[in-house]
């Protein structure tokens, strides 16, 4: 009987099943004893939001998913029914609807703090190519969703989006025309995305437990951008972190409440309140405000393939930043030009977002196409250069040394998967 | 979590005085927690409850007019089969007239009707067995040994007013809430 686990576990119970099958174990040593830089602020507590807010939206979708009916001619209805009808269908589906839009406030957060401190670098590039697959998915999910409560902006929501497969040359009709099971956004086309909306939320869990596994190989990044150099530079996961995250989560949820509670349709489009007809274009065509940035990209390039392109570059650029940042210093507190950079790049994010959400008309055509212009250069030409060119601040000794001076010590214990490395790079 | 729990543990037997704030904090935030898992997972739960539109169809209005004496229809109640049926004297006084000790859920002819309306009895129609649905509204169905209902899954045996005479099935069928609207109409739920 080789490979019985020795467990630690006092609970007669857990301590039989842990000897057999060491979840208890796996649990302890990855969120319990998880020994985590100490510097942490409030910036790492966006992950597990992320986590919380996926979670909320699979309960939320599944109980959904009973009574809604992926039919053209009862989808609509069928979503009125939950939100008139059925026993707080209005709260399921209002924490679902405003869910996704807390889901990508606090994924977008997450990213920009990888961004500023420096987590996509060596040894994380993996972690964060995973982290930009699941935001991929994620995107995906969120489009499909939109379409199904079959409103007058979900259908030409779809009908826009599912049309930028047209413009890859000789195949992009077909493309399109399999992406429809038709010659229209019709029956078959919701069908599927209902089908891919209640499947792909799954995957990601998967993409997310990927993205968890190699996070706790590399240990996590810090406000410093530093490695761990000793116990003294870390704290257990449990109870340091857990509090913390949970102060984090108080708050979300309290602005996810008054969201939910107080203006839940805020950031909805009046035009959903109308059932889909395919004979009548909204005024305005506009999409959820959190792709309203990479709306703004395709509109700003007068060319159809060049904005599709450009659309889907905005964020493929991302997946090989690892490499397109030559700076061997993370984080952005000791980078004095990349620290203005970054939150250029952010202003020009936001702008985007503010073109989007206009007709592409006069000055918003002229923003857009500036703001677009910034984006591709501060990754593509930008990131390159700075990091032969930036001469960075001194980096301080360790994590330890600025808060309880040399030779301190204290602190939790020293990460078994993430020896400390003898010498910080420079 | 162990430690701590243990010398809670310890704690109460006896030597009360060396609880400290940090139990109490906790036993508050478990308590509050568990208020708060409750009242998260309550509007979950309702959800699968019958929903508004489902409770508007609780009653349906039946005429009875239309049904000659001897003669059974069926109509739908809350998705359940009703069986309305117009008895024969005879019918009716055979089934009153049975000695309650030979039954098996022993209840009176009267008790399953309505006063001054015992021609007229209305039953779920569903086997108190295993819920198939009994044959004998209609004249021409196998009606069983007692002129009622024959249910054709295991054999079940009701008389003319639906109480079971034969098992499998362990009780009468049973009576919906309905009542009389007027002498020729009746509403159900």
């Amino acid at each position: 009987m080789a490979g019985l686990n020795k467990s630690d576990m006092k609970n007669p119970v857990i301590n039989w099943i842990d000897t057999r099958m060491p979840v208890f174990t796996l649990m302890q040593r990855e969120y319990g004893t998880f020994p985590t830089p100490k510097n942490f602020n409030y910036f790492w507590n966006f992950g597990a939001l992320a986590m919380i807010a996926l979670m909320i939206m699979i309960a939320t979708g599944i109980f959904l998913a009973m009574n809604y009916v992926p039919n053209t001619g009862l989808a609509f209805d069928s979503v009125q029914r939950i939100m008139r009808d059925v026993n707080y269908g209005w709260l399921l589906r209002y924490v679902h609807q405003n869910g996704a839009s807390m889901f990508f406030i606090v994924v977008y957060i997450h990213i920009f703090r990888g961004l500023y401190y420096g987590s996509y670098k060596y040894p994380r590039e993996l972690l964060w190519i995973i982290g930009v697959l699941l935001l991929l998915i994620m995107m995906a999910t969120a489009f499909m969703g939109y379409v199904l409560p079959w409103g007058q902006m979900s259908y030409w929501g779809a009908t826009v989006i599912t049309n930028l497969f047209s413009a890859i040359p000789l195949v992009g009709e077909s493309i399109v025309t399999w992406l429809w099971g038709g010659f229209s956004v019709d029956n078959p086309t919701l069908n599927r995305f209902f089908s891919l909306h209640y499947l792909l939320p799954f995957v990601l869990v998967g993409v997310v437990f990927l993205h968890i596994a190699a996070l706790h190989i590399t240990g996590s990044n810090n406000p410093l951008g530093i490695d761990v150099k000793g116990p003294q530079d870390t704290v257990p996961f449990h109870p340091y972190y857990t509090i913390k995250d949970s102060v984090g989560t108080c708050v979300f949820l309290l602005i996810f409440a008054i969201l939910v509670f107080f203006f839940p349709n805020f950031l909805g489009d009046p035009n959903n309140f109308l059932p889909a007809n395919p004979l009548q274009t909204p005024a305005d065509i506009v999409p959820e405000w959190y792709f309203l940035p990479f709306y703004a990209i395709l509109r700003s390039v007068p060319d159809k393939l060049g904005g599709v392109v450009m659309m889907f570059g905005s964020i493929a650029v991302l997946f090989v930043l690892p490499w397109l940042d030559t700076s061997p210093v993370r984080s952005a507190r000791f980078r004095p030009i990349y620290r203005q950079l970054i939150f250029l790049l952010v202003i020009s994010v936001i702008a985007l977002g503010f073109v989007g959400a206009h007709k592409p008309e006069g000055i918003w055509v002229v923003i857009g196409r500036v703001a677009t212009t910034y984006y591709f250069l501060h990754f593509l030409v930008i990131l390159p250069i700075l990091g032969k060119l930036e001469r960075p601040r001194p980096l301080p000794e360790s994590i330890s040394r600025p808060v309880i001076g040399p030779g301190g010590s204290g602190g939790g214990p020293l990460p078994g998967r993430a020896p400390a490395k003898p010498m910080e790079k420079p | 979590m162990a430690e701590s729990s243990a010398s809670a543990t310890v704690a109460q037997h006896g030597q009360p005085d060396i609880v400290s704030k940090r139990d109490f904090l906790k036993l508050t935030l478990g308590a509050g927690a568990a208020i708060g898992v409750c009242a998260i997972a309550w509007p979950f739960i309702d959800s699968m409850n019958p929903s508004r539109d489902v409770l508007a169809l609780s009653s349906v209005e039946v005429d009875l007019t239309p049904i000659t004496e001897g003669m059974g229809i069926t109509v739908v109640w809350r998705g359940k089969p009703i069986f309305v049926r117009h008895l024969t004297t005879k019918e009716y006084d055979e089934a009153a007239n049975t000695p309650l000790n030979q039954l098996i859920e022993p209840i009176p002819a009267a008790d399953r009707v309505k006063p001054n309306h015992h021609q007229w009895i209305i039953l779920i129609g569903i086997c108190t067995h295993l819920g198939c649905i009994p044959l004998g509204n209609k004249p021409t169905d196998p009606r069983g040994e007692w002129g009622g209902w024959f249910c054709p899954c295991h054999g079940s045996q009701y008389d003319t007013v639906g109480r079971v005479r034969h098992g499998p099935a362990p009780l009468n069928l049973w009576l919906p809430p309905y009542a009389f609207e007027s002498d020729t109409k009746i509403k159900i739920g």
